[in-house]
């Protein structure tokens, strides 16, 4: 049993904010494949394609028959946990700072031996325990022994809370609460244990519906913020830049034009100026203030997530500039999550299908609800995940990205401008 | 005739000296919070004002202080040309630089709505308004603007400045009757506002549609909105000087605008 997180007390502002030691992260080229995996959710070990076996720690050849035609695959994580110990001493910052620290062995049913780091509901050896890969604070894959079946408050173990950006309990800027999109996810926030979620007001004497029902929950406060006003930016992070624990950049324009079909620049600018230009003056104004509290008691600032698009990865020629915003938004996304690292600040980018929306009307099913976003939102943020493709159609195309990207971007021009 | 100008000139420079003649600005300032015109978002929008800095005494430029600005022509407090409307799209000089500047310099008189509009943000400036204006004043000569105050500018709230509810927006206006009287029967430069359009917040749905617009443009007249300060002008006697920014076949530009006002003794 986990007991439940309790509410952090107040902390004492005359100590020093504690700074953030990051965990050992050097990786070699191959074992970072194990991260790639870990960023999406995924627990995956390299199998040999001659003779099958599964192998950790990751090489370049196959442990048993040298071959080098190795491949990543998904896997369960089922094992026998071999043995635990406890850690009461370490030299490494990290861990010197979270002592004590609990660690096993696992035989997993697929063959390899792993080293572990045990949850706190996982007992003494021997027990079935599921193996899972998480990204740690520095942002590397490591391996988690989970108990067989976790109890109501798993996710509030303190190891694995070290792993993920639980949003329980901390305080959360969504950029956008005019869209239905940014209403969802301020309810889901809500709903998870968020403490405070402020909620970006752009234009208020725009009336659009739905803002009554997310502004009558007690932990909901509408902020002024327009991304595209570098001072309402800057106002807005000196007011609550020192509390806000996670970032949900959810504000975008999006409009449905290729080159030909739209004359003029206003469009593609209005785009780029939130879609790309809105994310870099918040990332300058509020990722200094994040990276500043990320080890700020158990609330921490913990992450940064960024509602890109699948067509971030090949551009949809019906909706060409807006592709074209959102793949300027993962590239500087990319930057921000390399900027974000030394701090431990996860960066979580979601690249959804069409969503269903008013700018989506004419597209046919299948359409991401604005539910699902935000469900996809607080799993990632539970899961400790990187990169979310939420929707069937997400799936599929970045199945044939992975595939082929030169082949999607001609059946994706058939589609027209 | 030399001479004669001259003293003229001096005689307004020394009563501007002696603060017998007011200089009452009557500009909103150029700021990211104020509101730009709203329109359905698949149209073409009017950038709001937005600057940033280049450099603040830093690394970027160790002496000097500066920004970059944009905005679209009808942002703030603006001027619209008649080429900003599709009935004085072929009119001779309906642009920015090409309006004879006699006419950024002209007398105006300010037709006092403010109680009407306390009790009905849609209310339309009608002719019996302006026959009773020329009733107490005199008769609003050829070529002089004509402001509608409504106190509509000391909304400092932004979203009760532009006053949207689920049918739109409600803010004050001219109705279609008393344009063309301002335009046919008194020959007026052009008609000004404190509100977001010279033409009222639901003047879509007036007859023709945005009547301000489509007949002081179409006769070749000008706008003023997002004016302040009407409540310091007299009812006559007040002359603007508004001349927007000399931008090629503009359709309009923020500017400065300001009144001299003579104390009267």
């Amino acid at each position: 049993m986990t007991m439940p997180l309790m509410k952090p007390r107040r902390k004492n502002p005359v100590l020093r904010t504690r700074q953030i030691n990051l965990p050992p992260w050097a990786r070699g080229r191959v074992a970072l494949g194990m991260t790639a995996a870990a960023a999406e959710g995924r627990f995956e070990l390299q199998v040999c394609k001659d003779c099958d076996a599964v192998q950790y720690p990751p090489r370049e050849a196959c442990r048993r028959c040298l071959s080098p035609r190795l491949q990543w695959r998904t896997q369960s994580g089922e094992g026998t946990l071999l043995g635990t110990t406890t850690l009461h001493h370490s030299n490494d910052p990290f861990f010197r700072e979270r002592l004590p620290w609990r660690l096993g062995l696992v035989q997993l049913a697929a063959g390899p031996s792993v080293m572990v780091h045990l949850h706190g509901e996982v007992g003494d050896a021997p027990a079935p325990v599921r193996v899972g890969a998480r990204l740690d604070r520095a942002g590397q894959a490591v391996l988690i022994g989970f108990p067989a079946e976790g109890s109501e408050h798993m996710a509030d173990d303190k190891m694995l809370r070290e792993m993920t950006s639980d949003p329980k309990f901390r305080k959360a800027l969504v950029t956008d609460g005019k869209t239905a999109v940014g209403q969802a996810v301020v309810q889901a926030l809500v709903k998870a244990g968020a403490e405070i979620v402020w909620v970006g007001h752009a234009e208020p004497w725009k009336k659009l519906p739905g803002l009554a029902d997310i502004t009558a929950m007690p932990q909901v406060t509408l902020v002024p913020l327009d991304l595209t006003n570098g001072r309402s930016v800057t106002e807005l992070a000196g007011e609550i830049g020192g509390k806000v624990d996670i970032v949900i950049n959810n504000a975008e324009v999006h409009r449905t034009f290729g080159i030909a079909a739209r004359r003029g620049m206003d469009v593609a600018k209005a785009e780029m100026d939130i879609n790309y230009f809105g994310l870099l003056r918040l990332a300058q104004e509020f990722a200094p203030a994040l990276k500043a509290r990320s080890a700020d008691g158990v609330a921490h600032a913990a992450a940064w997530v960024n509602l890109l698009s699948i067509y971030a990865l090949s551009n949809y020629p019906p909706h060409g500039t807006f592709s074209a915003s959102k793949a300027a938004a993962h590239s500087l996304a990319q930057c921000l999550r390399a900027e974000m690292r030394p701090a431990g600040i996860r960066v979580i980018n979601l690249f959804p299908g069409p969503i269903d929306d008013e700018w989506n009307q004419n597209l046919p099913p299948p359409k991401v609800a604005p539910a699902a976003i935000a469900a996809a939102i607080v799993k990632a943020l539970r899961d400790g995940i990187e990169d979310v493709y939420p929707g069937d159609v997400a799936q599929e195309w970045l199945e044939r990205w992975r595939d082929n990207p030169k082949v999607l971007e001609r059946e994706l021009a058939a589609a027209g401008g | 005739m030399q001479t004669t100008n001259t003293d003229l000139l001096s005689g307004l420079v020394s009563a501007l000296a002696t603060g017998r003649i007011r200089v009452v600005d009557l500009t909103q300032t150029l700021t990211p919070d104020f509101p730009q015109i709203a329109l359905p978002p698949e149209l073409g929008q009017c950038w709001p004002f937005r600057i940033e800095e280049v450099s603040h005494y830093d690394e970027r430029g160790p002496g000097w202080y500066w920004n970059n600005f944009s905005c679209g022509e009808h942002t703030g407090t603006h001027f619209d040309a008649p080429i900003h409307w599709i009935s004085g799209r072929d009119l001779p000089n309906n642009a920015v630089d090409t309006i004879p500047v006699q006419h950024f310099v002209a007398p105006a008189c300010v037709i006092d709505c403010s109680q009407q509009v306390k009790s009905d943000p849609d209310y339309l400036l009608t002719i019996a308004d302006i026959e009773g204006f020329e009733a107490a004043h005199g008769r609003i000569p050829a070529r002089a603007w004509v402001l509608m105050r409504t106190d509509w500018s000391k909304r400092l709230d932004p979203e009760a400045y532009q006053n949207f509810d689920e049918t739109g927006q409600h803010t004050p206006g001219p109705s279609s009757e008393a344009v063309r009287f301002l335009v046919e029967q008194r020959d007026v430069l052009g008609f000004g506002s404190e509100a977001i359009g010279t033409d009222a917040g639901q003047g879509y749905h007036l007859r023709p549609p945005y009547p301000c617009h489509y007949f002081m443009h179409g006769a070749g007249r000008y706008g003023l909105q997002c004016l302040s300060n009407l409540d310091l002008l007299p009812p006559t006697g007040a002359v603007l000087i508004c001349p927007p920014l000399k931008i090629q076949k503009g359709s309009g530009s923020p500017l400065r605008v300001l009144a001299l006002v003579e104390q009267r003794a």
